[in-house]
């Protein structure tokens, strides 16, 4: 009686489950195991070589390629904007959850950017970022005439492979040479432009609404300053909160770049905005190297796989007071 | 003695307080024009003549709506414009309907290894977009489903994170209604049909508006998939209309104009929803 009623509660749940989870199989689960066992192989599109299981080789000849580390400093470069973008969406909800008139406005004008996100914004920073003729170099280049100065020096932005902390392109090292802005910077500065408005800030503003008032004005009382109040009884509050984006915002912020690449630079100059996802991208659907580039991805997901697990040891630990 | 010193420090607090308001206002504001000074660029520059998208003056001296004509003329944008909200349109209907019968599995009934499949979902979350995109394409390759419309709206009719997010939602529905329903003789068809998916319906309005979004602005599978210029969605289309037409700067613009006006107004019209879901759906995952 109860394994028949046991059985006919698995076969009710199946009815409802099925459609997806059929899906869930043949285009997510399957895939996922599918690319594995490819990327063992030297599988080519092009079938310019005869099919076969070639053990590590693939995984061995990646780790031995120049252009992978250096795509894969470009993928870690390009999170520094996060931390920036996190804290800015922090700021911008703390100044949101006073009680302000025509909040709503602000909230949809910063939600803008990141809800309207794509291909079309992008080809409209790129107009933005033209060196010779876009508005941003325009006004800088006006600017520094007005105060006497040259009018030149405007960075080339997309065309330049310059960055903040000067770091050369084929080798790590820094030099002055490099030092200013460039390609990688550009394509930061428009993801935090994007997301800083946009989820996390709602996600905080959220957060900081469940944050109890007696907490905050007991601490007041005490006669603890803002600054004070805020780190030791909102902060704390938050974690829960910060955790959560900090996790979703390294495996986003891992696997991201293809479309700026695509769209925006086509992963130049100098491969600098090649990212690891857009890497993946050229040598399967460009080279129609299946195999290798499935070997490249199960190396980024081994990497976002890592990345979690530390941010869930860390995080976890955080969580406890 | 004591009323005294209360007013001045409630004077005093007063006018600290007005104080932090106009500093909030004032940051507030310059953040605002930050995220609007480039969409207010873009619309201006795209009825300008193109001998004055570079100059620095922001404005045309004379309007050329008919920038807009133009770019139908050199594109078949209004067919972008079709196939991207036919897909959309689809995909977000198959979602929601597979997502929520999952979800109501998943939330609402009790069975023999439930949690174990959904933390399997829950796994397949972190699994990166291009590790399964390279065995769908040999997958559509297979089925004969490159460059097809069902090929675009197949793949993307069920997700992970639209049987999370109904989860979620039907999660914080009583269970006492269900068992009511039940005594009284309804079938789990009728309780999903009847008791779950009416509650569950501002979860399911988030799904749909994120479902939509995210097909009618999503790249890589359509540009992967699609090779006659027929089928192609809104991004593809801006992306080879960038790549022909990149120096007329401002038909180019005409084109992002037009290419998300449909999202701003979707934006403008289920802010409430919207922002109730995306904070139910994370916070209290």
């Amino acid at each position: 009686m109860n394994k028949q009623k046991q059985t006919k509660d698995v076969m009710t749940a199946m009815a409802f489950l099925l459609p997806n989870f059929l899906g869930f199989l043949i285009f997510t689960a399957g895939p996922v195991i599918f690319s594995l066992i490819i990327s063992f192989t030297n599988w080519n599109l092009q079938k310019t070589v005869p099919f076969q299981f070639t053990g590590f080789e693939n995984f061995i000849t990646l780790l031995h390629d120049n252009d992978f580390w250096l795509y894969f400093m470009n993928t870690i470069y390009f999170l520094i904007g996060m931390p920036i973008a996190i804290g800015g969406s922090l700021v911008l909800a703390i100044l949101m959850s006073q009680k302000l008139k025509g909040i709503v406005v602000y909230r949809t004008l910063f939600y803008l950017p990141s809800f309207t996100s794509g291909v079309a914004l992008m080809i409209l920073w790129k107009a933005l970022y033209n060196p010779d003729f876009g508005p941003i170099n325009m006004v800088i280049n006006e600017t520094s005439r007005v105060f006497g100065g040259s009018g030149h020096i405007a960075p080339q932005w997309l065309l330049s492979t310059h960055n903040l902390f000067g770091l050369e392109v084929e080798r790590v090292a820094m030099t002055v040479r490099q030092w200013g802005l460039g390609a990688r910077d550009a394509i930061i500065f428009m993801g935090i432009w994007t997301a800083i408005g946009g989820n996390n800030m709602l996600l905080y503003l959220a957060a900081l609404t469940n944050v109890p008032p007696e907490l905050t004005e007991a601490a007041e009382m005490d006669g603890a300053g803002k600054w004070a109040t805020f780190r030791n009884v909102t902060w704390p509050q938050l974690a829960p909160t910060t955790f959560f984006i900090v996790v979703m915002s390294f495996i986003g912020g891992l696997q991201g770049g293809f479309e700026q690449a695509r769209v925006m630079t086509q992963g130049g100059p100098a491969n600098t905005t090649t990212t690891l996802a857009y890497h993946i991208y050229t040598k399967a659907f460009e080279e129609f190297q299946i195999g290798y580039s499935s070997a490249i991805s199960w190396i980024l997901f081994s990497i976002i796989f890592v990345i979690t697990v530390i941010n869930w040891k860390l995080g976890s630990k955080d969580l406890n007071y | 003695m004591m009323e005294i010193t209360n007013k001045q420090i409630s004077a005093k607090a007063r006018h600290k307080k007005i104080w932090k308001t106009v500093i909030s206002y004032t940051f507030l504001t310059l953040i605002a024009l930050g995220m609007l000074i480039p969409f207010l660029w873009m619309v201006l520059a795209s009825f300008k003549p193109l001998e004055e998208v570079s100059q620095l003056n922001p404005f045309p001296s004379v309007w050329h709506p008919e920038n807009y004509l133009a770019v139908f003329k050199k594109v078949p944008f209004a067919r972008y414009y079709f196939n991207s909200v036919f897909v959309a349109a689809w995909v977000t209907f198959m979602q929601c309907l597979t997502s929520a019968m999952a979800a109501f599995a998943f939330a609402r009934l009790k069975w023999k290894g439930r949690d174990v499949v959904f933390r399997l979902y829950l796994a397949t979350m972190m699994v990166p977009g291009v590790v399964t995109m390279i065995p769908n394409y040999a997958v559509m390759v297979k089925l004969h489903l490159l460059d097809s419309y069902l090929g675009l709206i197949v793949p993307a009719s069920f997700s992970a994170f639209g049987v999370f997010l109904l989860r979620q939602f039907m999660m914080s529905i009583p269970d006492s209604l269900d068992e009511a329903a039940a005594i009284d003789g309804a079938t789990p068809f009728q309780i999903f049909w009847d008791v779950v998916m009416p509650l569950a319906r501002a979860g399911l309005i988030t799904l749909a508006i994120f479902t939509f979004m995210g097909t009618y602005g999503s790249f890589f599978w359509p540009l992967v998939l699609i090779k006659s210029e027929a089928l192609r969605t809104l991004p593809i289309g801006m992306l080879f209309f960038d790549s022909n037409y990149g120096k007329q700067t401002n038909l180019i613009m005409a084109a992002s104009v037009m290419n998300i006006i449909p999202l701003v107004i979707l934006f403008i019209s289920s802010q409430k929803f919207l922002v109730k879901g995306i904070q139910m759906g994370a916070v209290k995952g």
